[in-house]
């Protein structure tokens, strides 16, 4: 586990490397090629190409022109910055919840990871049934006990946005929760010993043991967190479809929007812009996880 | 003695207030997946918590592929079969040979693709779609299965490698040692040694592309259209399509769906907690 935190020491190249082409450099190579052509031939390539079809500043006027975009930005903003945060905290506290020895909480654990390992489109499909304003479950509730009609919940922007991220939280709470379970695990049970033998409170063990051993942990999960999460298209596409009136797309959605409307160089474009944020955090991970 | 009591109770009060409030949270999608499928339309839609007259009928619907948006139902399932088991395969056959090659044979610029493949993995998969459309155009490829097989084995590839690489990086050098001194080929020390050694990681990664596969939608609709073609998921999100889908059947064909990933995670969850753990899979 403490792999995501701490990488090990890369081993030196000791050893086998020897001059000329011994057996083992030969097989080295041809086992290491099936990978690098796909590497070149599904990544290296679609990437270029990609490049290539975004090359005329035009098709950049026409993105920052369009009211969509400019929404997009947004609205993926507020989906990394409030989204991600509040699952990550939320998974920090079930992370200590899950690590409490009880049966029930054992057993409650092997089926809070189902919204994880279950594909995404039928249960998004179920919420958006049942968040449907006519029909729907929760109106059909919220009616019966105030005898008042529910909000229109995806027809409004706001709400369907946060919908859109609490579907998301639903979806990979569970992954982060593990990775924190894992990194908690991780750490000597003398410490909270000791500790509770000075008498210290709760918050004091989170404060002064927890907390130190799991921030880099914790930061790492966020950052790898907020750079996938511009990339949702599932929560937002299957839930709103970007609507009402394209007001909640997010830049993974608005790609695949114009290349409906076959305008691939905005798709692109859109991608593009995208960068200069998503590079220094890979660049970040990139320097964490290989040493 | 009293205090000591009161507060052991306060403490499972705590636990359960955090408890049943994430059960319910967890829960009410997958529920109300089944709630509509084992319900008759009518019933459905009233907005009921449980179905007064539950009933088999929307199974039997689907699996006789009695309404037109499940003709081809028994067919998708095998697409989505097929397309989950190849890309799990190729993956493991491609993330295996890279990571003994790096991690065990030490090849010259092994260091540089594991860096390339990590770079992959960082990467949004939402943000390589649109060019990976674009070209799997220009391979000729779109609309046939064996895009999409290729593109999930692209996207798992990366993480499969760091997983495997991590492990046998930490399985003893001197095994290796002793096999070249015993005059083992480097493909002997593959099959026989590293191998078997390292079975636990592979029925891991085997698994998580697998699912990966089975899961996807994005890349699966992009790139199949035919509905002779597509999987399970895509056969789901065409549904949205109509005004007057028959969504118990949707949701009866969802809950099939989402079956078999679910099962499968639960046969092989003690590969997949140490597996998964060791870094971090695209959620």
């Amino acid at each position: 586990m403490a792999t995501l935190a701490l990488p090990e020491a890369q081993r030196l190249p000791s050893g086998p490397i020897k001059k000329g082409m011994s057996p083992w450099q030969k097989w080295g190579l041809i086992l290491l090629a099936p990978y690098v052509v796909v590497f070149l031939v599904f990544v290296l390539y679609p990437v270029g190409y990609g490049l290539w079809l975004a090359r005329h500043p035009v098709s950049y006027q026409k993105l920052f022109d369009d009211p969509i975009f400019l929404r997009s930005v947004y609205n993926t903003l507020a989906f990394v910055i409030i989204g991600i945060n509040l699952k990550m905290i939320v998974a920090l506290v079930l992370s200590g919840f899950f690590v409490t020895a009880r049966t029930w909480i054992k057993w409650l654990s092997l089926l809070f990871i189902l919204p994880w390992a279950v594909p995404s489109i039928p249960t998004i499909l179920s919420v958006r049934f049942m968040l449907n304003p006519e029909w729907g479950l929760i109106n059909s509730l919220i009616f019966r006990f105030t005898q008042q009609d529910g909000p229109n919940w995806l027809n409004d922007p706001i709400l369907a946005l946060g919908i859109a991220m609490l579907m998301h939280i639903w979806k990979s709470l569970p992954f982060w929760t593990l990775i924190l379970v894992a990194g908690r695990l991780a750490i000597p049970a003398e410490h909270y010993e000791a500790a509770s033998v000075d008498g210290a409170t709760n918050w004091q063990k989170f404060r002064f043991i927890t907390w130190p051993s799991m921030r880099t942990l914790y930061l790492t999960c966020t950052i790898l967190s907020m750079i996938w999460t511009m990339g949702d298209f599932n929560s937002v596409y299957l839930l709103t479809g970007g609507g009402p009136a394209d007001l909640t797309h997010v830049l993974a959605t608005l790609g695949i929007r114009y290349l409906r409307l076959d305008e691939v160089d905005m798709s692109m474009a859109a991608i593009i812009v995208a960068l200069p944020a998503v590079l220094p955090l890979v660049y970040f991970m990139m320097k964490r996880l290989s040493k | 003695m009293a205090m000591n009591t009161w507060r052991k109770a306060g403490n499972e009060a705590k636990l359960l207030l955090i408890g049943i409030p994430l059960f319910i949270w967890t829960m009410l999608p997958i529920y109300h997946l089944a709630l509509f499928a084992f319900s008759s339309k009518d019933e459905a839609m009233g907005g009921r918590l449980w179905p007064d007259h539950p009933t088999l009928h929307n199974f039997e619907v689907v699996f006789k592929e009695q309404h037109h948006y499940l003709n081809h139902f028994w067919l998708q399932m095998w697409n989505s079969l097929f397309i989950a088991v190849t890309t799990g395969v190729l993956t493991l056959v491609v993330a295996t040979c890279a990571a003994f090659a790096i991690s065990r044979l030490k090849v010259r610029g092994g260091r540089t693709v594991m860096n390339l493949a990590l770079f992959t993995y960082f990467i949004p998969a939402a943000f390589l779609a649109v060019p990976m459309y674009k070209t799997m155009g220009v391979y000729g490829l779109l609309n046939s299965q064996w895009a999409l097989i290729l593109a999930m084995t692209t996207i798992a590839a990366p993480y499969s490698i760091w997983v495997l690489k991590q492990a046998s990086d930490k399985l003893p050098y001197e095994l290796d040692e002793a096999a070249k001194m015993d005059g083992a080929s480097p493909l002997q020390l593959f099959r026989l040694v590293y191998l078997p050694l390292m079975m636990p990681s592979l029925v891991a990664i085997g698994t998580y592309s697998l699912l990966l596969a089975w899961n996807e939608y994005l890349y699966a609709f992009l790139l199949l259209s035919n509905d002779r073609d597509v999987t399970l998921g895509v056969a789901l999100g065409n549904f949205l399509a109509a005004d007057d889908s028959p969504w118990e059947l949707l949701m009866t064909t969802g809950l099939i769906y989402a079956l078999p990933p679910a099962a499968i995670y639960y046969t092989f969850k003690r590969y997949m907690v140490g597996g998964l753990t060791a870094g971090a899979v695209k959620s």
